[in-house]
This record gives C-alpha cells, sequence and structure tokens, in this order.
C-alpha cells in the first residue's frame, strides 16, 4: 500500500495519494519527491509549446461544425497570473469537456448519453496582452464515472496551461458555481482546504454575460512562479 | 510584502483528454539526421501498463507530446541537447488519470558517464535511484521507462 508523502509547502495542492480517488492507489508515487533549489529550475526556460497550433476561431467551441451544439451557451474568461499576480501574457490555453449531455467525444467514453454532431469540446487560445483568455463553448453535463457506487462528477471544463516555466505548467479542471455535486466529488474534494477547491469554482458574471445570448463565467487562474519581478542575485 | 495569491490548484488530467491534447506529430520534436528515438513505457504499482497517459517531453527549444497507447507505450523524435551548467538531459512531464498533480522527471543520456556523475541534480538523488534517470541504449534508440510505483520507482521532482 502507498504511502503519503508529504508535502506540506502546497497547502492547497491535492496530495498524490487520495484513496477515495480510487486511481490514485496505484499511480501515485510513494517515494519522497527530490527538491530543487528555486534557482536552478528558474534559469531554464519551460516547454516551447508553440509547435501546438492555434487557429483563429478554436476559442469558439461552439462554431466548429455546420450547425450549433445543444445546451446552455456560455462564456467563460478570465485572467491568468503569476504569483506576484503579474498578468501571464501570450501563454497556451487548452480547454476540453463532456458536451450538455454528458458525453465526452474521446471513444474511450462509453457513458450511454448521446453524442452531439455539432459539438467536439476541445479548444485552444493564447492570453492577450493583459493575460486574458475567453472561451465560448455550452455548458457541460455532469456523468457517472464508477469510482464508487453511484459516482457522478461534477460539471466541469478541463484547463491546460504552460507559463513561462517548467514550474509553471499547470492541468487542473474548473467547476460551476452552485453545483451539489461538488460535495461528493473525491477529485474536487481531494484539495485539503476550502480556500484552494474555491479557487476552481467559476463566478457568475454578468459584465461578461451578453444579453439575450450567452451566460458569462468568470474564472482567473494563478500560475506558479513569478516573472515579471527581477530575481535576487 | 504584499500578499501573493494562492497558485491555483492542480487536477486530473482525467482519462478523456485523447481527442483534445495530442496534435499533429506531436511527439516528433525534430526530423533531422542526428535526431534520436526515444522509446518507453509507463507503469503503475502493479507493473501494469498506464494506457491512458500523456508523456510531454521539452528542453533545447524542443516541446513533444504524446499520449501513451495501451501498452502504455510513448516515443519522441528529439534532438539531445548540449551540455550546460548540468549533464544533458530532457524534462519530462507526466500526466494521467489517478495523478491528481502532474509528476517532473528527467532523461539523462547513457554515453554522458562524466557530465552525469558531476551534474547537480543527480547528484541530489539517493545514488541507488539514480539509474531511474538514465536511459538506456538499445541499438538505435533509447529506452526510458517510467514506473510510478515499485521497487524501481522513478526518480520524481517537486520544482
Amino acid at each position: 500500500m502507498p504511502v503519503k508523502v508529504s508535502d506540506s509547502h502546497r497547502d492547497s495542492e491535492p496530495p498524490y495519494l487520495h484513496p477515495d480517488y480510487r486511481s490514485t492507489v496505484r499511480r501515485a508515487p510513494t517515494r519522497e519527491l527530490v527538491r530543487l533549489p528555486p534557482e536552478w529550475f528558474h534559469e531554464l526556460p519551460g516547454p516551447a509549446f508553440g509547435r501546438v497550433p492555434v487557429l483563429a476561431g478554436d476559442a469558439d467551441l461552439t462554431r466548429q461544425h455546420d450547425g450549433e451544439p445543444l445546451g446552455e451557451r456560455i462564456v467563460v474568461s478570465g485572467r491568468v497570473v503569476d504569483s506576484d499576480g503579474q498578468p501571464v501574457r501570450h501563454t497556451l490555453v487548452e480547454v476540453w469537456q463532456a458536451n450538455a449531455a454528458g458525453r465526452y467525444v474521446d471513444p474511450e467514453d462509453d457513458h450511454p448519453a448521446p453524442l452531439d454532431p455539432n459539438f467536439t469540446g476541445a479548444g485552444r487560445c493564447l492570453t492577450d496582452g493583459e493575460g486574458r483568455y475567453r472561451f465560448v463553448t455550452v455548458k457541460p453535463g455532469a456523468y457517472p464515472w464508477r469510482n464508487h457506487e453511484n459516482a457522478w462528477r461534477p460539471a466541469h471544463i478541463h484547463f491546460s496551461l504552460f507559463g513561462p516555466s517548467l514550474e509553471s505548467r499547470l492541468v487542473t479542471q474548473m467547476y460551476f458555481p452552485g453545483d451539489p455535486l461538488m460535495a461528493f466529488d473525491p477529485i474536487l474534494q481531494s484539495i485539503p482546504d476550502q480556500r484552494g477547491r474555491d479557487l476552481l469554482v467559476a463566478a457568475l458574471d454578468l459584465e461578461l454575460t451578453e444579453p439575450e445570448w450567452a451566460l458569462g463565467y468568470r474564472w482567473d487562474i494563478t500560475l506558479r512562479g513569478r516573472y515579471a519581478t527581477p530575481r535576487e542575485a | 510584502m504584499s500578499k501573493h495569491p494562492v497558485p491555483t490548484p492542480s487536477q486530473t488530467v482525467g482519462p478523456f483528454f485523447g481527442y483534445a491534447l495530442p496534435f499533429e506529430d506531436g511527439h516528433d520534436a525534430a526530423s533531422s539526421q542526428e535526431a534520436l528515438r526515444i522509446e518507453g513505457q509507463l507503469l503503475d504499482g502493479a507493473g501494469e501498463p498506464v494506457p491512458d497517459g500523456l508523456v510531454e517531453l521539452s528542453g533545447a527549444q524542443q516541446f513533444a507530446r504524446c499520449r501513451t497507447d495501451t501498452e502504455g507505450a510513448f516515443h519522441f523524435t528529439v534532438v539531445k541537447p548540449a551540455a550546460g551548467v548540468e549533464a544533458p538531459h530532457l524534462d519530462v512531464t507526466i500526466f494521467a488519470r489517478g495523478l491528481l498533480r502532474h509528476l517532473t522527471t528527467r532523461i539523462y543520456f547513457p554515453d554522458e558517464e562524466t557530465a552525469n556523475a558531476s551534474d547537480r541534480v543527480l547528484n541530489l538523488v539517493d545514488p541507488a535511484r539514480r539509474d531511474t534517470l538514465i536511459a538506456h541504449s538499445e541499438g538505435q534508440l533509447l529506452r526510458f521507462d517510467i514506473r510510478l510505483q515499485g521497487e524501481s520507482e522513478t526518480v520524481f521532482f517537486a520544482l
């Protein structure tokens, strides 16, 4: 049985081993991670993600097919900042999600909910000069996942971000405010503190909402590391 | 001192990223004649393949991404980085269902014994475990398996 690896410096991060999420039991590392002095890896540039193609229109998941997808059209937007609160500019943001019925296009998904011929559920964009991103999509549905009896994932959108260094790489999930399934979800509840869990929940935002067209959700993201300020020698 | 915002916590990549994150020729970061092929397998604590993992490799201005197949296998074509302050190496990032946070490791090269022996990062690692960070030559290619648990668990780094 794997032991819990301590990493107390990251109080809002989930542990690797969280047995309520069954898949962690055989996949969580059991040995202490080897900590590198921060100044060693801060010297190194992060992955050159420029190879990942970002096409105009990739940020609108409702216009990738001939027709419009079914479901509640939404705008999801926010700002990406570093640990000093400074904007992370021109960085790659990738998203993927289930359709409004709770079904992924991915062939591994066998949930018997309908696929939508007008929805793939994958998008990309680069943050602008202020660190902002914006996607148009439909609200994903909840879906069952067999982790335990009657297990259902709350509605969520997967996010992948790079930032400027290896340290800033982040893959996470955004949830929707007021979703009662969040309290029962071992993946979200793996985060030990409420403050950390709250950071993954978007806020309904009437400023982002487009009247007569789409509800807006705001979700800001903070990447690890500080890049805008001079480093100490 | 100003209060720093708390970094957004990580969550698993889940099992259903395969239609979204891989991109065309994503595992080939180089095509020149000096390019190297690296092959490996991602294995869990029972020694079973991890068929729903995503491995990213970076270094020397290269970036590559490969989804594991049903055997947990991944492969890359890259150019070997030059030696710098540290011995030549590639950075590896691993995502999978069941990994609530990604893992970071490094691939070092078997033909760099002298540079590896003085590498500051390898020297932080228990000598008995250093081998998990060094690829093995197999004919024309390099082999680098990643073991998430077990007796030869790969060394992972906290940044």
